[in-house]
């Protein structure tokens, strides 16, 4: 799993990379943190349009970021998500939290 | 209910074990030609399984996971896991949405609901000091 950070258009655009299980999760939070804390952001991209698969981990990923990002006053959107991390996100109710975009 | 077909792989509890159990889950789900949407659903449902072993059978040490699939009656399939780790005390807590012994910061809390709504049907049997086995079945509508 990977994870690069961008400034496109005011926002911090983070892309991850590849399948995000516990195991890539692992490989990523640490860096996520930061390259926000770097940036500290008003506005901030996760873009996962190639994450080819996610479990809960990802869940744990993408609150983490928006809890950083909560705390210092910027707000998170999640972009590009395909059919399979769709569904997880839907199962677990953070769409109501995050705003969430599909592919 | 006749088993027809069976594998059983066992492998130890590191985190890039993930990838490798839900691909060879996929691999034999595959002869039963299930729809993309369904084989997504028992990819995301066994890692669900196999991380709750990696982080909470075993935490601090690398165990050993046993994985078991078969095939009923030509269009279930059931997927076993099973350690020999620490157990669970409430597996009714543990089944919980939300509910986490695990690092905040890295568990949402979400596996066993995931696993649920991803299958159909979990079974959990757990004994403190002991181990976990979870079964998870799906009944697959197939492209028939």
């Amino acid at each position: 799993m990977k994870i690069s950070g961008e400034i496109k258009g005011g926002a911090l655009f983070l892309s991850l990379s590849g399948e995000l299980d516990h195991h890539g999760a692992k490989e990523v939070m640490a860096s996520a943190a930061e390259i926000i804390d770097e940036h500290v952001p008003r506005n901030c991209v996760m873009d996962f349009k190639d994450v080819g698969f996610m479990d809960s981990s990802g869940i744990a990923l993408i609150l983490n970021v928006n809890k950083r990002l909560g705390n210092i006053g910027g707000r998170l959107r999640v972009e590009n998500v395909a059919r399979q991390p769709m569904k997880v996100i839907k199962a677990s109710g953070i769409e109501r939290i995050v705003s969430i975009k599909e592919q | 209910m006749k088993t027809k077909d069976y594998i059983k792989v066992s492998f130890p509890s590191l985190s890039s074990n993930e990838g490798f159990a839900r691909s060879c889950v996929a691999c034999f789900a595959a002869r039963l030609d299930p729809t993309l949407d369904e084989l997504s659903d028992i990819k995301t449902a066994v890692s669900e399984a196999v991380t709750n072993c990696i982080v909470h059978a075993y935490p601090g040490e690398i165990g050993t996971i046993h994985m078991r699939c078969r095939i009923i009656d030509d269009k279930t399939i059931e997927v076993s896991l099973r350690d020999t780790g620490v157990g669970i005390e409430d597996v009714d807590k543990a089944r919980e949405p939300l509910f986490t012994t695990g690092d905040p910061c890295e568990r949402a809390g979400m596996g066993f609901s995931i696993m649920e709504s991803f299958m159909g049907k979990v079974k959990v049997r757990s004994k403190p000091g002991k181990g976990t086995t979870v079964v998870m079945r799906k009944t697959l509508d197939g492209r028939k």
